[in-house]
This record gives structure tokens, C-alpha cells and sequence, in this order.
């Protein structure tokens, strides 16, 4: 009963955020100086192409009109077409969006099953040797520009070891052992980045944890030491990191831009940055409005499964 | 100990940066922007510190009028970011009721949204020049701004000094400006330190993607991705302007840590 209470609670949630976020994609091509419809055509458009286009998108009507208009679009997935090409906005996003799923997700299930236990033995082992290295190594880690850290591998292992092409991106479907090297080099520099953040938070909720009464007892009643860890701290401690992997999915989709350019992916951030360049608005708002869903879903499902390691959350 | 070495490598680092950042507004080695086609792609030399780029411009005077570029943005980010936020948390805060309930439903709606899809979708509008950024990546972070504010705001208006400001008939406006704000810039002050090095990882981020300061006018970022097709046979153009964002972000990192131990100094002992 309470589980329900919470889930319908966080649901609802959702609901103000996906409307402004709507709202801010929709105002968006509103806002750019200038008529939209003539900057999309260029100068030397003929009038009546203007005005067609001008309809088609509904620039003609209200702006409260406008927006229900459009909003009763995307709500069953129609995001218009793409400018340049013609093309149907939402399947184009969907074939590009599979490419950075790919990436972001196994980046950040090796960054935490990495981060997680390092953060726990520095926190068990706080201020002593193994400590000291890997906060140093996590704060490193944390420092590096992603778009930089890829530009080094590819460096090393791309051009001087030539161990991995260095441009490029061939689809699972194709050919599955060539796919993986273009996209191992994309992952590692993810995940590395990842890492830092995660190992830090991990460290942080584990120091809390430590000292807590319950795990004195523990080790009291003479529990071997490993158990307590093992038992008594990591899944209390994971709880907060759980939710930081929510938000570092979500920032990965945000930055994915910058590491889909340095590997030359065609993901998602590329098709976004692509289309700012050439004013392709309506995959543009696609693109935006997409990832503010996924990343509302994400952490939604983050936030679903939290009573899963911390059920005092769903009792509040 | 290990606290002190956090403070005194980041207080280097980050004074380095200023220090270089303000030396560019008036002297760098060459003209940044100095074209010299027979001293291209130079590797690094007595002459030339870090080496020339693809038209021979000096590389060192670059990246020191990048550092110049990238100081001045972050400084004015974070400066818009706290005003406004800062205004907003403090009203919110202290007001509660109706306004603080829907101005924080709107800024946690903007929370959960990546700050860089933000500020690209504001520069779309505003377009790619400093002002822009500073303007697209200030809105970005204003909602953690407004968040921190009024968390600090809500406890310290149960205070007895605020109860105290108000029995002596000061207004509610005179106690919000005069005692409130003060004592909730602390938090704000940390926030602030982090937040500087995220705008300047942003800042050079969309340089990188070529929506940051155009060129030719230099920036980490963009430096950066001006290498990219000389990587094999100039590899110093994508290691040094990489290196000095690293270098930044380890100092904001290290001093943004010696400042939130002071806070809570758990962390420390053990």
C-alpha cells in the first residue's frame, strides 16, 4: 500500500516537469530572431513557398492554438520532418538514439561496478594509503575533459599503436566484432570519466554509513570483516549512489555530443548538433524534447526502483 | 595535513590561471591572432614554447588568451547564475506559500533537465558569441543556485536574530536584505567554486562542438578542436589546450573539497 502510494506520488511528479519542458522546446523556435519559417528557406525563398511552409507549420495561428496543435502532435509521436531531408523526425531519432544507448549504458554499468567498490574500501580504509590513492586517482579522473581523454586514446591506440580504426562506425546488425571496435575506445572514455563522480559519492555515502550504530553491533557480535562490508555497508551505502547513476545517465546523454564528435558516432548528441548548424529546427525541438524524456524516464525508473535498497523512502 | 596539500596545490593551480588569464589582457609573447605562414605546425622550440599551430600562430599566446576568454566567461556565468538565483532563493524562501510552491515546481522542473542541453537550447536563440554563453549557461545553472538558497533561507528564517530584526519593526524586505541574504551566501560561496569549474568544462565543451566563442578569437575548446586533423603530425596542439582545462578543473576540484571539509569536517577525521 505504501509502494503504491509512493509510485503514484512519483509519478505525478513527472507531469509539471514534461509540460515545461514542452513549453521551453516549443518557445524555443519562437524566440529565435527572426522569422523562423524565412531563416529554415534562406533569403531567395519564393514567397508562396514561405507561406506554405509557414502553414504546414502552423505559424499562422495563435500561439495557445500553436502549442495545443503541436503538443497533440508529439503526444502520439509525430515530431514533424526534418527540413533537410524530408525525412520523419522521431524514426530518425530513434535509429540515432540506439547508437548512444549503446555507449552510455554499458559506460556506466562498468563505471559503477567499478566505482562502487572502490569507493567503499576508501572509505573503509579512510585517510590511509589506499584511501589517499584513490581519491587521488577519482578526483584525476574527475578533472578530465571527456573530449580530451578521447582524443588522447585515440591518439595512442588509434594512430600511434593502431590497435583501432580511428574514424568511423559500423552497426551491430552489420558486423557485430567490428562494431565493438569502434565503440570500445567511446565506452572507456566514458566510463573513465564516470568513475571519478561515482567512486566520490560512493566514498561519501560509505563514510556515513560506517559510522553508524548498526555497524559497531555487527562487528560486535563478531562478524568477520568482509560480512560487514559486505552486508552491512555496501547495500546501505549504495542507496545514494543509485540515485547519482540516474543523474549521470542523464548527463551522459547531455554530453554525448562532445564524445560522438570525437569519435565521429552518428548518436543522438551528433544528429542535435548537426541539426543546430543547419537550422534544421524541427529535429532540433525532436531531438531536445527526446532527451528530456528519456531523461525523465530514467530518472523515474531510478527513483521506482530506489525503495528496492531503501524501503524507508517509500514509507515517508 | 592531506587537507592543507588539497588547498595549497589548488589555490596554486587556480592562481595560476588568474594570474595568466590577466597578464593576456594586456601581454601574451605574439599576437594571438598573428598570422605566419612560414612558421607552421612549428613543434615546440626556444622560440615558440608549445609550438605553432596550422598558420603559424604563436600556440602559447593562444592558449593565454584562451585562458583570458574562458576566466571572463566563467566569471560572468557564475556571477548572473548567483544574483539572480540568489534573489529568487531568498524570496521563495522567506515569501513560502503559493509563489515559493510554484516557482519551485519550475525550477525543479529545470533541474531535472542536463544544464548542456539547456544552454545549447538557449544559445540556439541567442546565438554563439560570449554573451550568449554566458547568458545560455548562467539560466542553466541558476536552479541549483535558487535550491541551495532556499535551503539555507528556510533554516535560518526560523532564527531568533531574524524573529528579533522583526520585533524591533524592521519590514519583512529590510530583514530579507539585511540579515537573510548575508548569512545564506556561505553555502553559496562553495556552490559558487564547484560551479565556476562546471561552467568552464561547459564553456569549452561547446567551443569543442564549434557553438562556444567563434574563431578565429581563441578558446581552450575550440584550440582543441582545431587540432583534430593535425593530431598525428602536431600532437602538441591537442595536449597542451587539453592539459590547462584539466589542470583547472584539478585545482576547482581540490579547493572546492578543502572548502566542504571546513563545512563538514566528518569527512575528514576519521
Amino acid at each position: 500500500m505504501l509502494m503504491l502510494g509512493y509510485l503514484v506520488r512519483r509519478l505525478a511528479m513527472t507531469i509539471p516537469t514534461l509540460l515545461l519542458v514542452a513549453i521551453a522546446v516549443f518557445a524555443l523556435v519562437r524566440l529565435i530572431p527572426g522569422d523562423p519559417v524565412q531563416v529554415m528557406l534562406g533569403d531567395s525563398a519564393d514567397p508562396a513557398q514561405v507561406d506554405a511552409l509557414r502553414r504546414q507549420m502552423g505559424l499562422d495561428q495563435s500561439i495557445p492554438v500553436q502549442f495545443g496543435y503541436w503538443l497533440a502532435k508529439v503526444a502520439v509521436g509525430d515530431f514533424g520532418h526534418s527540413i533537410t531531408n524530408g525525412l520523419a523526425v522521431l524514426p530518425l531519432i530513434l535509429e540515432r538514439f540506439q547508437v548512444s544507448a549503446i555507449i552510455v549504458l554499458v559506460a556506466v554499468t562498468i563505471a559503477a561496478c567499478v566505482a562502487v567498490p572502490a569507493g567503499l574500501i576508501a572509505a573503509w580504509r579512510q585517510n590511509k594509503a589506499a584511501d589517499l590513492a584513490i581519491t587521488a586517482g577519482a578526483t584525476l579522473l574527475l578533472s578530465i575533459p571527456s573530449f580530451w581523454l578521447g582524443l588522447l586514446l585515440l591518439l595512442l591506440f588509434g594512430l600511434k599503436l593502431k590497435w583501432l580504426p580511428v574514424i568511423g562506425y559500423v552497426p551491430f546488425s552489420e558486423n557485430f566484432g567490428q562494431a565493438i571496435t569502434f565503440i570500445i575506445l567511446p565506452i572507456a572514455t566514458l566510463a573513465m570519466i564516470e568513475i571519478g563522480a561515482l567512486t566520490r559519492m560512493s566514498r561519501a555515502s560509505s563514510i556515513e554509513v560506517l559510522r553508524l550504530e548498526y555497524v559497531t553491533h555487527a562487528r560486535a557480535k563478531g562478524a568477520p570483516e568482509w560480512r560487514v562490508l559486505a552486508r552491512h555497508v555496501l547495500p546501505n551505502a549504495f542507496a545514494p549512489t543509485w540515485t547519482l547513476i540516474g543523474l549521470v545517465l542523464g548527463h551522459l546523454l547531455g554530453g554525448i555530443a562532445v564524445i560522438e564528435t570525437v569519435f565521429t558516432l552518428p548518436g543522438l548528441g551528433r544528429l542535435l548538433v548537426d541539426s543546430i548548424f543547419a537550422r534544421d529546427y524541427p529535429v532540433v525541438q525532436g531531438c531536445l524534447l527526446f532527451t528530456a524524456v528519456i531523461y525523465v524516464v530514467v530518472n523515474l525508473v531510478v527513483d521506482l526502483c530506489y525503495p528496492l535498497f531503501d524501503p524507508r523512502v517509500a514509507a515517508e | 595535513m592531506k587537507m592543507r596539500a588539497n588547498t595549497a596545490i589548488g589555490g596554486l593551480l587556480i592562481g595560476v590561471l588568474f594570474a595568466t588569464a590577466a597578464t593576456a589582457a594586456f601581454w601574451t609573447p605574439f599576437d594571438p591572432l598573428k598570422v605566419n605562414l612560414r612558421a607552421r605546425l612549428q613543434p615546440p622550440s626556444a622560440l615558440y614554447w608549445l609550438g605553432t599551430d596550422e598558420f603559424g600562430r604563436d600556440m602559447l599566446s593562444r592558449i593565454m588568451a584562451g585562458a583570458a576568454t574562458s576566466v571572463l566567461v566563467s566569471v560572468l556565468t557564475v556571477t548572473f547564475a548567483v544574483m539572480i538565483g540568489a534573489v529568487i532563493g531568498v524570496l521563495t524562501g522567506y515569501l513560502r506559500g503559493w509563489t515559493d510552491r510554484v516557482i519551485m515546481a519550475a525550477n525543479d522542473a529545470l533541474l531535472a533537465f542536463p544544464g548542456i542541453l539547456l544552454a545549447l537550447a538557449v544559445m540556439i536563440v541567442t546565438g554563439a558569441n560570449k554573451f550568449g554563453i554566458v547568458l545560455a549557461l548562467g539560466i542553466a545553472y541558476i536552479p541549483s543556485v535558487v535550491r541551495v538558497v532556499r535551503g539555507t533561507v528556510l533554516s535560518i528564517r526560523e532564527k531568533e536574530y531574524i524573529e528579533a530584526s522583526r520585533v524591533i519593526g524592521n519590514s519583512e524586505l529590510y530583514s530579507m536584505a539585511r540579515h537573510v541574504l548575508p548569512n545564506s551566501l556561505a553555502p553559496v560561496a562553495v556552490l559558487a567554486t564547484s560551479m565556476f569549474g562546471w561552467v568552464l568544462l561547459a564553456e569549452s565543451a561547446l567551443s569543442f562542438l564549434g557553438l562556444g566563442v567563434p574563431p578565429p578569437a581563441p578558446t581552450w575548446g575550440n584550440l582543441l578542436a582545431a587540432s583534430r586533423p593535425y593530431m598525428e603530425s602536431a600532437a602538441w596542439l591537442s595536449i597542451a589546450p587539453g592539459l590547462c582545462i584539466a589542470l583547472t578543473l584539478l585545482g576547482i576540484n581540490l579547493l572546492g573539497d578543502s572548502l566542504r571539509d571546513r563545512l563538514d569536517p566528518r569527512m575528514v577525521q576519521g
